[in-house]
């Protein structure tokens, strides 16, 4: 398993969150969520000026095998999308926190401590390995 | 933990991801499903198929019993190693199994079921075979591999007993032969040329790193399902199971209508199917537009009516995604299919998908 970023903060659903100096914010999902997606093949990306809620369906990611959501960590209205990832999905199985973020949304106040950081996050990793 | 097979330790070598599977813990991937799917398509790739259950038959009245059992005929089979794709039936025509017998002499045949349905098969199989005093004997010793693709035959070769070697390269497709202790039969589930092979248990995970070195790729089940989708392969209990029959599930070519007087199980409830005008389409689809078709999902045919996707997915071969599926009768080649609440535009299509490393459709 490759070392996870420090500047992210992550969630139980394998989903990453990378402030912004604009004070947007980015998402993607982790290394984790893509291995055990497999390759994927086709990712749903929301509108840009989609406002979203905390939990709210932010994208579908389908893998050679299966769809899963991509749910908002915190709520916000979408700024920019990822349109890469419409020609080549495997952007995200190759590079999953860099060219493979998936949206930006631009956010109000919201509780950092409600998300992990990336010991707190590794550490529910090695638990998931045992 | 499921049942392992003997090749399990060679799959936890080669980093495959396990997945339980009808009771077994088999490889769902060694890493990327979709380069071992091509890798079957353009090269070579093996495949632990050791969870599928081997029957031996015996019996002076044994292809009796097999013309009373399956929906095929086995008088089909004419020489020895021959082999034969049929469905065993219920009495409502519904298909209790698919599986492929092999003509191994006068009184012996071998069959290949299915491992999610191995238990029912052999109950239903022995209570049949009581009255034709067959034997019965399942082959759980021996292991099973699948080695697929255009370069599988030359690249497996060198493993087969050299006394045997030349006999099997020259085997047709669809045809099998014992090498000693090992059936190998130029059968498989992908679409390309390649061998099935019936080995000992002992001498599988040799053969199976033998493989590996001579540069042949290990797959995992989720490119055997791939592989399979874009060969058009029916699935048991996706495409099809006991309340399908095989007139409904694309598999009319597998049953065989004459000799009108053979008697075989289900025969009187899918002739009657057979005149019917209403009887549903099995069909492939193409998607038209972006996404992914999955199982389960509706399709509806504007002013005909509404069907389902028996198996769908992404076609690594073709870029766009395909499906096999059910839908109403009627002469249309459009269809939509309900995907996240959305229609999606399908195009109704020839299969296979693709055959040969080929692309057989218009995309």
């Amino acid at each position: 398993m490759s070392e996870l970023p420090g500047d992210l903060l992550y969630t139980n659903d394998h989903e990453w969150l990378r402030r912004e100096s604009d004070g947007s914010v980015t998402l993607g999902i982790t290394d984790h969520a893509t291995s055990a997606l497999g390759d994927l093949v086709y990712v749903e990306l929301p509108e840009v000026g989609q406002d979203i809620d905390a939990g709210g369906e932010m994208a579908v990611v389908e893998s050679v095998k299966a769809a899963s959501d991509v749910y908002a960590p915190v709520a916000g209205s979408v700024v920019a999308v990822n349109e890469d990832l419409s020609d080549d999905p495997e952007k995200i199985n190759a590079d999953p926190y860099g060219d493979g973020w998936i949206v930006r949304m631009k956010i109000g106040d919201f509780d950092e401590s409600e998300l992990m950081s990336p010991d707190a996050y590794q550490q529910l990793l090695d638990e998931l390995d045992d | 933990m499921g049942s392992k097979t003997p090749l399990y330790d060679n799959h936890v070598e080669a980093g495959a991801r396990i997945v339980d599977f009808g009771g077994w813990d088999m490889p769902l991937h060694y890493g990327s499903q979709k380069e071992e799917h091509h890798a079957v398509r353009r090269n070579a790739g093996v495949f632990d198929v050791s969870h599928m259950t081997v029957v031996d038959l015996s019996g002076e009245r044994v292809r009796d019993f097999l013309q009373y059992l399956v929906a095929n005929d086995v008088a089909k089979l004419k020489e020895y190693g021959k082999a034969l794709y049929t469905c065993m039936l219920n009495p409502e025509g519904g298909v209790i199994d698919d599986l492929i017998i092999y003509f191994v002499a006068d009184t012996e045949y071998r069959l290949v079921v299915n491992a999610a349905t191995r238990e029912k098969d052999l109950a239903w199989i022995r209570k049949q075979a009581e009255a034709f005093s067959v034997r019965v004997v399942e082959r759980a010793e021996l292991a099973m591999i699948a080695v697929q693709g255009p370069k599988a035959r030359e690249l497996a070769a060198p493993c087969v007993a050299g006394e045997y070697r030349d006999s099997a390269l020259a085997l047709k497709p669809f045809n099998g032969m014992f090498a000693g202790d090992w059936f190998v039969a130029r059968t498989g589930y992908t679409g390309e040329d390649g061998w099935e092979i019936v080995l000992p248990a002992a001498e599988a995970p040799g053969v199976w790193d033998r493989l590996l070195a001579a540069g042949v790729q290990p797959c995992g089940l989720g490119a055997r399902d791939t592989l399979r989708l874009e060969a058009a392969m029916n699935l048991y209990g996706s495409d099809m199971d006991e309340t399908i029959s095989p007139l409904e599930a694309g598999l009319n070519w597998t049953v065989a209508w004459e000799p009108t007087d053979r008697d075989f199980i289900g025969r009187a409830a899918i002739e009657k199917q057979r005149e019917s005008t209403d009887r549903r389409r099995f069909v492939g689809l193409l998607l038209e537009d972006k996404g992914v078709l999955r199982n389960h999902q509706k399709i509806v045919v504007d002013g005909v009516g509404e069907g389902e996707i028996t198996s769908g997915g992404f076609s690594p071969t073709i870029g766009r995604s395909i499906a096999l599926a059910r839908v109403p009768a009627g002469d249309y080649d459009q269809a939509q299919v309900e995907v996240r609440g959305k229609l999606l535009n399908v195009r109704i299509v020839k299969t296979p998908f693709v055959r040969n490393g080929q692309v057989r459709i218009d995309v």
